[in-house]
Order: C-alpha cells, then sequence, then structure tokens
C-alpha cells in the first residue's frame, strides 16, 4: 500500500462570494497534495479562509459561494461534481470533524442513530451490523462503556466525550482524508492534548491524511509535516513543520510564532501583530499583508507577491518580496 | 478487591429530550388531569352508545322534551323528538372528536411538509410555496366550506377535508420559520458533511427537531378544528340528520334555549370542557418543551 500517489490534490482552488458589496475574494490560488498518512496543517487568523478552502472541497459553500480550480481525488475532480456522486464520497473516502462538538450532533437522535446512518448510507449496512461497527469506533475512540454509551444523546455527553464521538463517526468508514476544522478550539487545554493524541494514533493505524485547521500552533507543532500559513485568502508560506518553526521565512509566520505565549518568558506584555485582518471585500492590490507588515515597503502595496520555493531545491514556498537575508538584517537592525 | 465492589461504570440508558419533557409534564396537575378528563371524555363516546339501552335516533313516545331523568335512563332529558340526548351527545361526541383528530392530522402533515420543505430549500422554491400559503390565506374559507358542502353533499370527509383545507396554512408558516433557523445549525451541515442526501436531511435531522414546536402548536390547532366543525354544523353543513355533532345539538339546543335549557346545555358542556382540557394539555406540553427548561 505504500504509494506515493496523493491522495488529494488541490489545484488552483479559488472561493468567491457574491454580495451585496460586490464579490468577495475568498480565498486565492490555493495549492496542495496531500499524500497517504500525511498531515497538513492550515493555520490562519480567523477570516483568512482556512475554512473556506475546506468547505469548497466538500461542495459546502454557502448558497452564494463558487469555487474554481481542481479538488482531485485519486484524479477525479470533486468540483461540480453532482451531488449524489459527491455524496457518495463525503463521509465515506473523504471525512470531516467540525469545530463545535456541541452543534454539530443533532440534539434529538441518540448517538447510534446519527453512527448507523454513515454506514447505512455508505455500506448498505442493516441496523445491527451498523451497530456493532459504531461501537467498535466508539472504543476505538475510548469511550468507556461504549456498548452502553452508544444509546445515549448527545446532550449527555462532556464536550470532549463528542468530539471523540464525532471523530468515531468519521472514521467509520475508514476515510483516505480526514478534514478536521478546528477539532480542538472548543475543548479545554487537558482535553486538546487527548484528542490530538488520539488523532496522531488513528492516523498510524489506519494511514489517514489528515488537514488540520487550527489557529493553534500548538496542535501544529504535534501533529503536522507540512503547514500552511493563510491571510486574506492567500497562502503566505507553504513550509514543513520544522521549518515554519524554526525557520520561518515570511513576516506574517514569523508574527504569529513571536505572538505565542511563552511561559519561559517571563512576566511581560504580549506581543501580538498590530492592526486588524483585512476587510475581504476591499483586499488591497498587493499583498494582503502589508497593511500590518513591519518590512513593508512601496512594491508590496502595489502587486502581489508570488508564492514561490525559497530556493530551487527547498520544500518551502513563500510570498514575500523581501528576501529571508533582507527580513534578518532588518530583524537584527531592530526595525 | 471484593465481589462487593460492583463496576462503577453502570451508566443509566440514554435519556432522550422527549423523556425529560414527559418528565415536566408529568408533574403538571392540570396538563395530567387534562389528559384523564379528555380520555374518560373519549371513552365514554366510543363505548357510552353501546352501553346504554337507548339508541341515538330512536323516540320515546312518552317523553318528549322530558328534562334529566332516571325513568328510561334519559340522565341528560330528551328532545322536542323524544330521543334520548345523553346517547346524542356521546354520538355527536364521537363526530366532533373524529373530525377533530383527522383534520388535524391532515393539516399538521401537510403544514410540516410543506414548511420543512419550503424552509430547508430556500430561494424560489421558498418564495413559491409560501405565496400559495399567502394566497390560501385569502380565501374567505366558510365561503368555500359551504360551496364545497352544496356542491358534493353533505359527507364526514368532505367536512375534514374542508377543514384541513385552510387549518394547515398556520403550521407551515410556523414550521417554515423554525426550519430556517434549524437549517443553519451545524448538524445539518455535518450531515451534509456525510452524503446525507438532502430528503434524508430534512426528514431525519431537522423534523426531529421540529417536533417541540408542532405538538406544542398542534395542541391549539384540535380545539381550533373542533371549533370549526361546530361552526359548520352550526350553519348546517356538518353531517346529515338524524346523525349528529355537538355543533348540531348546540344549534338544536339554542333554537329552544328559553324552555329546555338542558338541551343546549350538556352538548355546550362537553364541548366547553374538552376545548378548556385541549388547551391545558396545549400548555403543559408547551411548559415541558420550552427549551429554557433545559
Amino acid at each position: 500500500m505504500a504509494d506515493n500517489t496523493p491522495v488529494l490534490e488541490v489545484r488552483d482552488l479559488s472561493v468567491q462570494f457574491r454580495t451585496n458589496d460586490g464579490p468577495v475574494y475568498a480565498v486565492n490560488h490555493v495549492d496542495f497534495t496531500l499524500g497517504r498518512g500525511q498531515t497538513l496543517g492550515i493555520v490562519g487568523e480567523s477570516g483568512s479562509g482556512k475554512s473556506q478552502t475546506m468547505l469548497a472541497m466538500m461542495g459546502l459553500l454557502a448558497r452564494n459561494g463558487a469555487a474554481t480550480g481542481q479538488v482531485l481525488h485519486h484524479g477525479r475532480n470533486l468540483l461540480g461534481l453532482p451531488a449524489a456522486e459527491l455524496n457518495a464520497v463525503r463521509g465515506d473516502r473523504i471525512a470531516m470533524i467540525f469545530q463545535d462538538p456541541m452543534t454539530s450532533l443533532n440534539p434529538y437522535l441518540s448517538v447510534e442513530r446519527q453512527m448507523t446512518e454513515v454506514l447505512e448510507l455508505h455500506r448498505g449496512l442493516g441496523r445491527r451490523e451498523a451497530r456493532a461497527r459504531a461501537i467498535r469506533a466508539l472504543d476505538a475512540v475510548k469511550i468507556p462503556d461504549a456498548k452502553r454509551r452508544i444509546d445515549f444523546y448527545p446532550h449527555e455527553f462532556s464536550g470532549g466525550m463528542r468530539q471523540r464521538v464525532m471523530i468515531a463517526m468519521a472514521l467509520l468508514c475508514e476515510p483516505e482524508v480526514l478534514i478536521a476544522d478546528e477539532p480542538t478550539t472548543a475543548l479545554d487545554a487537558t482535553v486538546q492534548a487527548q484528542i490530538t493524541q488520539l488523532l496522531r494514533e488513528l492516523q498510524r493505524d489506519h494511514g489517514t491524511a489528515i488537514v488540520m485547521i487550527t489557529h493553534d500552533l500548538g496542535v501544529v507543532a504535534g501533529l503536522c509535516d507540512d503547514v500552511m500559513v493563510m491571510y486574506g485568502g492567500r497562502v503566505m508560506e507553504h513550509a514543513p513543520a520544522d521549518d515554519i518553526f524554526h525557520r520561518p521565512t515570511h513576516p506574517y509566520t514569523r508574527g504569529l510564532l513571536a505572538a505565542l505565549p511563552r511561559l519561559d518568558a517571563g512576566a511581560g506584555a504580549l506581543v501580538s501583530i498590530p492592526g486588524n485582518p483585512p476587510n475581504m471585500n476591499a483586499l488591497p492590490p498587493g499583498c494582503p499583508f502589508s497593511a500590518r507588515c513591519r518590512f513593508v515597503e512601496d512594491r508590496c502595496v502595489a502587486t502581489m507577491p508570488l508564492l514561490q520555493h525559497l530556493a530551487p531545491t527547498s520544500p518551502t514556498l513563500r510570498a514575500c518580496h523581501r528576501s529571508v537575508a533582507e527580513l534578518d538584517a532588518m530583524e537584527a537592525a531592530g526595525v | 478487591m471484593t465481589a462487593a465492589a460492583a463496576p462503577i461504570d453502570t451508566a443509566p440508558a440514554g435519556r432522550s429530550p422527549w423523556r425529560d419533557a414527559r418528565q415536566r409534564f408529568l408533574r403538571n396537575r392540570a396538563a395530567v388531569g387534562s389528559v384523564v378528563v379528555l380520555t374518560l371524555i373519549a371513552l365514554a363516546c366510543v363505548f357510552g352508545p353501546m352501553l346504554l339501552p337507548n339508541a341515538f335516533d330512536s323516540v320515546d313516545w312518552n317523553l318528549m322534551s322530558a328534562p334529566p331523568t332516571r325513568a328510561g335512563w334519559h340522565l341528560f332529558g330528551t328532545d322536542e323528538l323524544g330521543r334520548d340526548l345523553l346517547v346524542r351527545t356521546l354520538i355527536g361526541g364521537r363526530i366532533s372528536l373524529l373530525v377533530g383528530v383527522l383534520a388535524t392530522l391532515v393539516s399538521v402533515t401537510i403544514g410540516v411538509v410543506w414548511g420543512a420543505v419550503a424552509g430547508f430549500a430556500g430561494g424560489r422554491v421558498d418564495s413559491a410555496m409560501m405565496r400559495v400559503v399567502d394566497m390560501a390565506y385569502a380565501v374567505p374559507y366558510l365561503l368555500i366550506a359551504i360551496l364545497v358542502v352544496t356542491v358534493f353533499g353533505r359527507d364526514i370527509l368532505l367536512v375534514v377535508a374542508a377543514i384541513a383545507s385552510f387549518s394547515w396554512l398556520d403550521m407551515a408558516r410556523v414550521v417554515r420559520g423554525q426550519t430556517l433557523s434549524i437549517k443553519s445549525r451545524e448538524f445539518v451541515e455535518a450531515a451534509r458533511a456525510i452524503g446525507v442526501p438532502t430528503w434524508r436531511i430534512i426528514f431525519q435531522h431537522v423534523v426531529p427537531n421540529l417536533l417541540g414546536v408542532v405538538v406544542i402548536y398542534t395542541s391549539i390547532v384540535v380545539p381550533g378544528v373542533i371549533l370549526s366543525e361546530s361552526v359548520l354544523s352550526f350553519l348546517g353543513l356538518g353531517v346529515q340528520e338524524p346523525m349528529t355533532s355537538w355543533g348540531v345539538l348546540i344549534h338544536d339546543g339554542a333554537a329552544v334555549m328559553a324552555a329546555t335549557p338542558w338541551m343546549i346545555l350538556f352538548p355546550a358542556a362537553a364541548l366547553s370542557i374538552t376545548l378548556y382540557c385541549a388547551n391545558f394539555i396545549g400548555d403543559g406540553l408547551r411548559d415541558a418543551l420550552d427549551p429554557k427548561e433545559r
């Protein structure tokens, strides 16, 4: 099974929304490939387009949204696929975990009903067989006494348990790709660690590829192979996780990392990136980060830098007019 | 470890939101009392005529317009043709309750499906479907009911159809509004991400969430429907003589109210008690299913 053909390939994916204030370009020219068992982290502030990228891939955009480009699942483009064919892929080969486990389970249906539905739809299993599989899935995400708890209703589970239920549900059909949209954001810190650990184990056991959307860099460090940093609907930097943390090449990535609160930094003001995320209705013609960038120069405002390899052989992609050497020099000079 | 160390993990069976609501309902005395009274009335209407010695259309030539008496089991008295009023009230109750239940079922079914589909589909489909409702609102229903009955003759199913044809409109509106808010909930998106087809999302995921509102609203529809039947019967558009309903009995009794008040008193009391009970039950359901109580 150790083949290197990508499970999921996203090419030039853009999303725009028609609004009363004119078109909003929520996602622009996103490319990435995902191999079997790989984990890609997508990081960015609220409104950077990371969630919309995933929704577009799943065909879940709001009514006024439109996606262009290609989302290839084993070479088949998912964009523009009729709903019936898309339904056969969603939840089966590609599954999704939502941000808030409190609201993404139907309060009026027992967990058993919601889990068996997936298997009935995609595997055509009977109720009893589906139930047995669902119980095994709950066992796998370490829900104690799964046999009995499967008949519970969502409100009888705690937040962390519900997220486990969501994960179990997403993994029922052993999907090749798991899209996790901020799966730990609504949970407290200890539970976050458990969920991250759980995802890592499940990935090891099943070889599932994971796309992890988050604004928690700690989760990224714990789980991801590659990281894509988004801002204003554009990819700012796309590099292996180690490089992102140790050798960030983009001013925005550096800002994000500097803003991480550290226990060993002693008492002091929290660092932040000055300014606010851009208004998506009125993006500048150049780099969307230019309004908040310490290293900004005229051409940053005028033209959008292309996403290019740092060096011909480097896996790192970055979109910045300034070279890394320039940034380092300016930082050393205390800009 | 001793044998007494029983497993701690004895989680109770799943408690559905419905079970919580049932417990709250059972704590409401007025509502529970109403359920008991209504059940008794329904049972009396169904089985009473079989147990009593008089038939609803047989005439007692010795006792015409007689006040309530134990002679000949005329506990509610007789009407001016000497027919036993107790049995006629019970028989009339059968018709009124039957029409009430049937018309409510029909109107609730149509209203829920119409409203849920319109609300979930949204956009043009929604607009078109709700404009149909608006237009139906503008039609004077009594006129239609009179027309239908004159053209097709008197038939209890026609009465049901006539009542249902206008009483589903409110339900459709209420359900649509509720669907709009449920549609934007995350679990609907989650269902979509799992690959659940649209019709199945509507009926498997959205409708169960609507049921609280639907149940409450149904309890308002039932008395309204029973009242409508009475109105139609009162206007002479209901069931055919000698068959009767509460509305017919009240109509007949009203004509001779001054001389023989029991002829209106008993059927009117039966109708009022039923309506009161239905309203109390509705109140109880509303409190029991109120999300703020959770």
